[in-house]
């Protein structure tokens, strides 16, 4: 099966290291990505809230791309993106719909009939790599970070179209944390919105959502939270410093894309993750998560002193009682 | 309290648009409020959901289009996930506000301002120039602040591209919102 990448604008800026530790995870997987030849943006919010067929036609110009690549599977990373594309595909089963769409595309609407499937990256590293044998490569386990696994609002909604996971409670990016080495913490929020695009046109949404969701994370006792959407990331990092923190009480709290934890629990180099591009500084959660590893070495280290101390002791009164019972005898 | 003679504000015309457009049976709403409870912007709304839904089946153009909910609703979907009736009601909303652009009505100007700015850039270039997008909105709404306070944040992490991704197909993704235009005005 070959599979077509389709990489998605923001990957190209404000998510350059989702982009980056994307295609350095995949490497390190085996997996290899086909980029589709010239593609152009999906529209977004704003193309499916103006107009269906537009959003349609600017979505399938890149679905027929990756067809006319030989590809029969496409893979995104970002959920915006993979909404619009599947959304786009689902509907061409309309045939009024398909009609409508073709006659804005310069491609041939016929082409518009078998579309390649569509999936977020995220799908195709559990489904077609798989849990245990990414469990087999990890190098470096993610020891003591506790992490809150943020899915964001579209990656599993609807339910009809998306057809991966649980809408409302999916677990594979905690299962895959988990086969990392990582604690995944109880996190209710897995799929409220952090507010979406608002930020630039209303921010107190997105300050009070987002707020939310940070507050969670804090409260759950998370190092940091995980993410698979570059919006969902950057009202989380980057506006980090506009929320409103419920309680009143600011932490920090590192924001991560999942495939930078992957690569880096896989061995890839940070340089070629993009750690140093996260606005709130990661190395604060690498820092919480080797206190939790030293506090459990110096616990262990103490009951191991404990149960040695103990054996001595025990040892010492076996002896005493052997000794009395040789004078006796 | 709002009280409103329900026969003399109908539009049957509307409830139709609206059912065609979105494919959804809008008597199928019982009230039940599940949409309103997990809807995570309602706090920001002057409707709300189920009531927007309500509406609908009453036939409240004017209320339902004039309204800023449509507007500030994040297409999130816990809407359609949770309706006992499996109406996808992200859908309609989506296509109230297609009705309410046609109609030229939009409470929540700054938000189709953004949308607007950011499929010029995808119309210009391809893909979206996201620097681009928010110098359009900036000129276009005066508000020139906007964000200015993440500036120092985001400048050195050397994400911003400068320069826009132009494609080499980008007359093509012209075509396709001059041929959107013109059916649009046909």
């Amino acid at each position: 099966m070959n599979l077509a990448y389709y990489p998605g604008c923001s990957g190209l800026g404000t998510s350059r290291e989702y982009e980056r530790s994307t295609r350095a995870a995949c490497a390190a997987l085996g997996v290899k990505l086909t980029d589709i030849p010239d593609w152009s943006c999906c529209g977004s919010t704003p193309a499916h809230a103006l107009e269906h067929a537009l959003s349609g036609a600017l979505s399938a110009r890149n679905l027929v791309g990756a067809a006319r690549a030989g590809c029969d599977t496409v893979a995104t990373p970002c959920p915006s993106c993979l909404s619009n594309l599947k959304t786009a595909r689902h509907r061409m089963a309309d045939t009024a719909f398909r009609a409508r769409v073709g006659r804005l595309l310069d491609q041939p609407a016929d082409e518009l009939a078998a579309l390649p499937d569509v999936q977020s990256v995220l799908e195709t590293l559990v489904t077609r790599v798989g849990l245990d044998a990414i469990r087999a490569r990890v190098r470096q386990p993610l020891a003591g970070l506790r992490v809150a696994p943020y899915y964001g609002c579209i990656m599993t909604r609807p339910a009809d179209v998306m057809r991966f996971d649980d809408p409302e409670n999916p677990t594979s990016m905690d299962d895959l944390l988990t086969a990392l080495g990582a604690e995944v913490v109880p996190f209710p929020y897995k799929v409220e919105c952090c507010g979406a695009s608002y930020g630039v046109t209303r921010r107190d949404i997105v300050a009070r959502l987002s707020g939310r969701l940070l507050g969670a994370a804090r409260d759950a006792g998370a190092h940091a939270v995980v993410v698979a959407c570059p919006l969902c990331q950057m009202n989380l990092d980057l506006r980090q410093s506009q929320v409103e923190w419920p309680g009143g009480k600011a932490v920090d709290m590192p924001v991560f894309y999942f495939t930078q934890l992957l690569g880096r629990a896989l061995g890839v180099p940070d340089a070629e993750l993009g750690l140093e591009q996260l606005c709130v500084d990661p190395a604060i959660a690498f820092r919480r998560a080797a206190q939790v590893v030293a506090a459990r070495q110096a616990e262990e280290a103490a009951q191991a002193a404990k149960a040695a101390a103990q054996a001595a002791k025990a040892a010492q009164a076996k002896q005493a009682a052997a000794a009395n019972e040789g004078g006796r005898a | 309290m709002d009280v409103t003679n329900l026969e003399s504000v109908r539009d049957e015309d509307f409830i139709h648009a609206v059912m065609e457009e979105s494919g959804q049976d809008l008597t199928h709403c019982y009230q039940c409020g599940n949409c309103t409870a997990g809807c995570p912007c309602g706090f920001a709304y002057d409707i709300q959901v189920s009531q927007i839904m309500r509406n609908l089946q009453a036939g409240r153009k004017d209320k339902i289009l004039n309204s800023r909910s449509i507007w500030l609703c994040l297409s999130c979907s816990s809407c359609t996930t949770r309706c006992p009736n499996n109406i996808d009601v992200a859908r309609v909303m989506d296509v109230l506000r297609h009705i309410a652009r046609r109609e030229g009505r939009v409470a929540e100007k700054g938000v189709t301002t953004f949308w607007d700015a950011f499929l010029a850039s995808v119309r210009k270039h391809g893909r979206v120039y996201e620097l681009g997008v928010v110098a359009n909105y900036v000129a276009r709404t005066g508000r020139v602040w906007t964000d200015i306070d993440l500036l120092p944040r985001i400048a050195p992490k050397g994400k911003l591209s400068p320069m826009p991704h132009g494609i080499r197909g980008r007359d093509e993704i012209a075509r396709i919102f001059q041929r959107y235009e013109e059916e649009r005005t046909r």
